[in-house]
């Protein structure tokens, strides 16, 4: 029989518990929620021997058990409730060798819980290169629980965890603050009402349970104000004797002194990161050049991909046998699939850039550097990371936004972070702005291509400001605001995390889009080939009289002349997903739009980047079978068949990159918005406010410029 | 005098932390009566600060650092 160990990683911010993640795991792990709750849960797996497996549960970092953010109150959601099905065997704690004192702080509490824990201490060469070094015999006596030193990024210690886990799995849990100046009755009609066994947890419980609002909080509540409970006093001496018993351990256990404090590394670097003039430059000069990246750098794998696709396209094509089959996998699924897999490079490539910042540490500076830019917006500096997490994808953006302590900052910055260009749009911008712009036009040594691309980016920054700015004037708040953020070490950035975080990323784009996109080129392709039997046979009569006349060499040139592909088009004008464009495109003819843009503007409803593969979905419906022109061509060809202009006129364009811009068209963001503030109200709101906005703003540019 | 007037270059001990949840946090990310800060970097717009405490490196906004008092390290000691 298969055995499993159950362990939870717990441990400050910033204490390498990613890192020792990855170590164990590899890419062995998925992200999921925990049932019933919006609680972001990663779970992985290792095998310790061929009868043990280890099932390890990564927990946000938290710097103690009496939340203040909404992140925090994960951690203290999992280890407090021993009935919960995710409840660990055993706790491994991380702590940061060269801050061990505030780290063990959290420890405690933690295994005062009644969890059965272990220390790991990390980062033992930066604690050493800081002079600072611990004899781990004496910690283990001091502290009453197994020390493993490790070194998570190096991989050191890994394998002598492995063996404590297998062999020596601690059972108990070790005590260390002392209830015995709490009043006992107290203490005892506390245990009672909360059904825990430990009076330590019980108090817990009910100090971080009793400004909620149910019935049994206010029984909690009166328990405190029977006995005279001073809660913010019991608070302070709980910290200043838990940070009693610590410093006498740590000063007990540490061999050497603190050396004299030499300049580090991390702060001469931070010297010129944060500094006045050179900081807020050397943040712009980075966002810029990831753009310029994105879009150069990323060409040469599109082109491999769409070379890909065009060649699996006739492959298909040829190997199937004509009919509806092979029509409905070559113009519906593939077409689809392709105007979107081709960019998966620029979404890898952005993921990179942002995975490498946050990773080395810069993203902390650039929240120090910001903050005071973004108070007046109703946000604060840690706003900013979500914010440029926005730029990759607005959901695990939103998620991460749980670390601002700010109820009101956090959800402005919710509401806003859909205004972020996220990767989803990258599609769309490219498509569009290539229309008008030649890859290789250049203005001294850069793109243009990046430039309007950067300026798409930046309006839609510009947005979420001014947005932010009027939800502050509406959302009120009397929470006690304040912006207190560590700024850890910079450190080298570390492949495999990186490795793990992309292959991350680049799995739900592919998973996640890929799924929605095949449906709905399925369905539209359904859509679009089928219609009203009256009007498709009124097409098929028009065209059948026209020919009826012709002789075969006739018939031929009419073909050739492009009768087949004025057919094709008026087939599906005439099909249901005609008729559908057909019945909007009053309401979006003001914004320049006709009613294919109108098709597209349904599908990507679901997810914004459905509009290029409906784009090439519908071109291809429309086109000659074997004109595999790109979508971009047979766009730009495209005529108003009232006019005979162009139906893509630049007015047209800069209309359509606006509503797109601005428009909530994802559903996973409606859906992750209206988890994460607890309400349907705030996601009604923000998809409302979005959609007038899109509206709004493309109006406007149609009716001035087009 | 509190944290919010110290100057680069200057070090001081911690030796009260007023406030209500702010005071508990400080607590909590190692900002003690007794510990040792002094002035690292300021932000680019004056404020927030950044400080060096016990072995972290954190930073906050004048107005709070406004509720930690402190004492001014004596030349001779240093």
């Amino acid at each position: 029989m298969e055995r499993v160990i159950t362990v939870a990683l717990v441990g400050n911010p910033n204490c390498g518990k990613t890192s020792l993640f990855n170590a164990l795991t590899g890419l062995n792990q998925k992200v999921s929620n925990f049932p019933g709750t919006t609680v972001e849960k990663k779970v992985g797996e290792t095998k310790l021997s061929e009868q043990v497996k280890l099932q390890i549960i990564d927990l946000p970092g938290t710097y103690s058990l009496y939340p203040k953010s909404a992140d925090e109150l994960v951690t203290y959601e999992i280890l407090r409730n021993k009935s919960e099905t995710n409840y660990p065997d055993l706790v491994i704690f991380i702590a940061d060798a060269s801050n061990l004192k505030r780290n063990l702080l959290l420890f405690t509490q933690v295994s005062d819980l009644g969890v059965p824990a272990l220390i790991v201490l990390n980062m033992m060469d930066v604690a050493e290169r800081r002079g600072i070094e611990y004899k781990i015999p004496e910690l283990e006596a001091q502290l009453g629980v197994k020390v493993i030193p490790i070194n998570a990024r190096k991989r050191l210690g890994i394998d002598a965890l492995k063996q404590v886990l297998l062999t020596d799995l601690p059972s108990v849990h070790k005590e260390y603050f002392s209830l015995a100046a709490v009043d006992s009755d107290m203490l005892n009609l506390l245990s009672k009402a909360t059904d825990k066994r430990n009076a330590y947890a019980a108090l817990q419980y009910a100090i971080n349970a009793k400004d909620l609002l149910s019935e049994k909080s206010l029984r909690l509540k009166s328990i405190f104000d029977n006995a005279n409970f001073n809660i913010r006093q019991f608070l302070e001496d709980e910290v200043f004797a838990r940070y009693h018993i610590i410093d006498v351990a740590v000063k007990a256990a540490r061999l050497k002194p603190k050396d004299n404090l030499k300049q580090s590394l991390t702060r001469k670097i931070d010297i010129v990161l944060t500094h006045r003039f050179y900081g807020i430059g050397i943040f712009l000069a980075l966002m810029f050049l990831i753009f310029q990246a994105v879009f150069s750098w990323s060409t040469y794998p599109m082109d491999l991909v769409e070379m890909g696709f065009a060649s699996l396209s006739e492959y298909v094509k040829n190997a199937l046998p004509a009919g509806v089959l092979n029509d409905l996998l070559v113009q519906g699924v593939l077409a689809g699939l392709s105007g979107v897999i081709v960019f998966l490079p620029q979404i890898v490539v952005l993921f990179f850039f942002i995975a490498i910042l946050e990773d080395i540490g810069y993203m902390a500076r650039v929240g120090f550097i910001m903050d005071k830019v973004m108070r007046p917006f109703g946000m604060n500096g840690k706003s900013i990371v979500p914010l440029i997490g926005g730029m990759a994808c607005a959901v695990p953006s939103i998620m991460a936004s749980r670390s601002i302590e700010n109820k009101r900052e956090r959800l402005i910055t919710i509401l806003v972070i859909p205004l972020m260009s996220c990767s989803a749009r990258l599609p769309v911008y490219t498509l569009l702005i290539s229309m008008f712009i030649p890859d290789t036009a250049v203005f001294g040594p850069f793109n243009i291509h990046g430039l309007v691309l950067m300026f798409m980016y930046l309006v839609g920054f510009a947005a979420a400001l001014l947005s932010a700015w009027i939800f502050k004037q509406f959302i009120k708040s009397n929470q006690q605001n304040y912006f207190l953020m560590e700024l850890p070490g910079y450190k080298m950035p570390l492949a495999s995390n990186l490795f793990i975080t992309l292959y991350e990323k680049a799995g739900a784009f592919v998973w996640g889009a890929g799924k929605i996109i095949i449906a709905v080129s399925v369905v539209l392709w359904v859509l679009a080939s089928t219609g009203p039997k009256e009007k498709m046979d009124k097409v098929a009569q028009k065209y059948e009289a026209k020919m009826e006349h012709m002789s075969e060499v006739e018939k031929n040139e009419a073909i050739i002349g492009g009768l087949t592909m004025q057919q094709n088009a008026d087939y599906l004008e005439a099909s249901y997903a005609g008729q559908f464009g057909k019945f909007i495109e009053p309401a979006i003819l003001p914004l320049g739009f006709d009613w294919k843009i109108g098709i597209s503007l349904l599908t990507s409803l679901a997810a914004r980047e459905v509009f290029v593969g409906t784009m090439s979905t519908i071109y291809s419906v429309s086109g000659a079978d074997d004109d595999l022109d790109s979508i971009r061509e047979a766009m730009l060809k495209e005529k108003n068949p009232n006019t005979g202009k162009p139906t893509y006129s630049l007015a047209t364009v800069f209309s359509l990159l606006l509503f797109y811009a601005f428009a909530l068209q994802c559903i996973s963001t409606v859906a992750i918005v209206k988890k994460e503030t607890a309400s349907a109200k705030w996601a009604i709101i923000q998809f409302v406010y979005l959609t007038v906005l899109a509206y709004g703003s493309s109006l406007l540019v149609y009716q001035i410029f087009g | 005098m509190n944290l919010s007037e110290i100057k680069k270059g200057e070090e001081a001990v911690v030796t009260k932390v007023n406030g209500d949840i702010l005071a508990l946090k400080l607590f909590e990310m190692g900002v003690l009566p007794g510990e040792l800060v002094s002035l690292e970097h300021i932000a680019p717009f004056g404020d927030p600060i950044a400080i060096s405490i016990g072995e972290s490196k954190l930073c906050l906004r004048l107005e709070d650092a406004a509720h930690i008092e402190i004492e001014l390290k004596a030349w001779k000691e240093l």
